[in-house]
């Protein structure tokens, strides 16, 4: 098998298989298949004909056949490089777009969003009961001691609705009475900014769910204690009721998605706690995919309460209907999350 | 002398294998994925960070500008809106998309990847990025609140600050360099380098080909080879100069001709000789190894 030391050169180019002549064959297949991948990328599925999608998986296969053949057989570096990157590219761009985004965002809206938030009942419950314990405490210590509300409710929320307000001015807030165009427009900013604080808090208290979810029941608690505070606040003035559908109207879609949040947080930290027959990392990464898609749902629910505390607030006064609209709200999302349908097998 | 190279040889190889994770497509060829490194997570989310602060700037002018000539704080509103969506969208958006990397991972050559091999599902993208907004932001409020309320002690501040740092640097103490956020997505962060396909040096004619003999060819492996193509696609004279002396010394050679053609003549031999010995089950790591 060693050539003679006097003749060589001729064994060199001699041989029935050369990596070279193996590159010149195949090579024409790489640069097409850069060429549709680069496409690809571009433009997305929709950019390809019919004969270049017929091409795509032939042209990914000879790619990932010539890797195989290259790496047995050859020591070019450059080459073997080439094929491995292309091959990783063309991999996750045949395997990873498998439909298109309205028909991903419509299975999202119609099934995806609420199987994920059937699944963390359990948790949900648990938050919710958390929530309404904050409420419940700091509600009786407040109506015992009004004192206590400072403790409880930043200054930056509460807008100087504390204890010491008057009786009209905490009806003004609540958007009864005639205000001028300044307060309005002004109440549009404080809108804003609770919807973007609340989905702050949100946010954090799906992401501190890891750390045994700890953090996340307190930072519920706490949400709760706030909520229980002001309500104590207006109760004690004699505006209670009408507390309840300035709270309503809006509240009940951004309290329910404070809770899911807490809830998709606490399946995280308990998938991680007791992990039961999966690895702890199976469990967590399965626990987390169904909590990322409660959280999308999360965000959607909050940017409409959004609108609603921002504008059906602002328009709607009239208390029975304030309530009726928090009503309606409810038993819509509770209708969309709950009501079992055909496709619940699992 | 010579143990030593070779074990540092041996080693950097070891740490090359250590960073790669089997990958198989249904296909059945393992695609080795690589680990991208701490260092080039870091430099991709400061650049991310800067753009976000880019256009975040941009975005307040803007606003500023139309808010103070039409006088209503309806551009506030919008403001408000506008940064948080920039701040929570703007890694999720990218991951979600085909390339599967934010501007700062696609400047840095890596890709998000779904751990299991399936598709990067959106709730994993989502998952991994709102962990982040944690990671990123828990250091700052502990150092915060540390700084602000009298009633943690200094020493307590410390201990949160540190707890929340070990929460965001998770990433060093995992070899498979998780974030907090991969490690509940169940994603990872991989090389996702292009390599142009340069031209095939081992099969252009050279005219005066000079022959060496089996002896000159068997002082060296396929690190070395690989090296040698490293230089010769390079095309740079100095590094060219320097390693033909290497090799003519070694083989005990005369300088006669040309730096490129004595280089070229060799390499397409040397790689010859190492793929024939390849397709008969011989691999030769490099120079050290016993040519049997």
């Amino acid at each position: 098998m060693q050539p003679a030391a006097s003749s060589p050169a001729p064994a060199i180019d001699a041989p029935g298989f050369s990596t070279s002549r193996f590159r010149a064959e195949r090579e024409g297949d790489w640069i097409a298949f850069d060429k549709l991948l680069t496409k690809l990328e571009k433009k997305g599925a929709k950019g390809l004909g019919s004969d270049e999608l017929l091409q795509l998986p032939l042209l990914y296969r000879a790619t990932l056949s010539s890797l195989s053949i290259a790496r047995a057989t050859s020591l070019d570096k450059a080459m073997l490089d080439h094929l491995e990157a292309l091959s990783m590219r063309g991999y996750f761009l045949v395997y990873g777009v498998r439909e298109s985004r309205m028909s991903r965002l419509a299975r999202f809206l119609r099934y995806d969003w609420p199987a994920a938030v059937r699944a963390v009942w359990k948790e949900t419950l648990v938050i919710a009961l958390v929530m309404l314990l904050g409420v419940l405490t700091s509600w009786s210590l407040v109506a015992g001691n009004p004192e206590w509300y400072y403790n409880f409710v930043q200054e930056e929320l509460s807008g100087g609705r504390d204890p010491r307000a008057s009786v009209e001015f905490l009806r003004s807030t609540l958007g009864h009475g005639g205000e001028d165009g300044e307060a309005q427009s002004g109440l549009h900013v404080f809108a804003t900014y609770l919807f973007t604080h609340n989905s702050r808090v949100s946010i954090m208290s799906f992401a501190l769910g890891f750390a045994f979810a700890v953090p996340t029941m307190m930072l519920e608690y706490y949400q709760g204690i706030s909520l229980g505070a002001m309500l104590a606040v207006f109760a004690g003035k004699g505006l209670g009721v009408d507390f309840g559908g300035w709270l309503f109207i809006h509240g009940t879609t951004e309290l329910f998605a404070a809770v899911l949040s807490g809830a998709a947080g606490l399946r995280i930290g308990t998938a991680v706690v007791f992990p039961g027959a999966r690895t702890r990392l199976q469990a967590a990464s399965d626990a987390g995919r169904t909590a990322g898609k409660v959280m999308v749902g999360v965000i959607l629910m909050l940017l409409v309460a959004g609108l609603l505390e921002g504008f059906g607030r602002q328009l709607i006064t009239g208390t029975a209907m304030r309530y009726g609209i928090g009503t309606l709200m409810l038993s819509f999302w509770l209708a969309y999350y709950y009501i079992p349908r055909r496709e619940d097998v699992a | 002398m010579t143990r030593t190279a070779a074990d540092s040889y041996a080693r950097l190889r070891a740490v090359r294998a250590s960073k790669i994770r089997q990958f198989v497509t249904p296909e059945g060829v393992d695609l080795e994925l690589k680990i991208a490194s701490a260092g080039l997570r870091l430099g991709a989310l400061t650049i991310d960070l800067m753009l976000i602060l880019a256009v975040l700037i941009a975005f307040t002018l803007a606003m500023i500008w139309i808010g103070v000539s039409s006088g209503s704080d309806l551009s506030l509103m919008i403001w408000m809106l506008g940064a948080f969506v920039l701040r929570t969208f703007w890694f999720i958006g990218f991951e979600l998309g085909a390339r599967a990397a934010t501007p700062g991972k696609r400047l840095m050559k890596i890709r998000v990847v779904a751990r299991d091999g399936g598709r990067l599902t959106a709730d994993a993208v989502v998952a991994r990025n709102l962990i982040r907004e944690l990671e990123l932001f828990l250091p700052l409020m502990m150092v915060g609140t540390g700084a602000v309320e009298d009633m943690v002690s200094g020493w307590t501040a410390t201990a949160g600050v540190l707890w929340s740092l070990t929460l965001s640097l998770f990433l060093l103490f995992n070899r498979d360099r998780m974030r907090m956020g991969d490690l509940i997505a169940g994603t990872w962060v991989v090389m996702a380098e292009r390599a142009k396909l340069d031209a095939d040096i081992a099969g252009a004619a050279v005219a005066d080909a000079i022959a060496f003999s089996a002896a000159e060819l068997s002082v060296y492996g396929i690190f070395e080879l690989q090296e040698l193509e490293r230089v010769l696609r390079s095309r740079e004279p100095r590094a060219m100069r320097e390693v033909a002396d290497a090799i003519r010394g070694k083989i005990g050679r005369p300088v006669a001709e040309e730096d490129d053609v004595f280089l070229l003549s060799y390499y397409r031999q040397l790689k010859a000789r190492l793929e024939r010995d390849l397709l008969f089950g011989k691999r030769r790591e490099d120079k050290y190894a016993s040519d049997g």
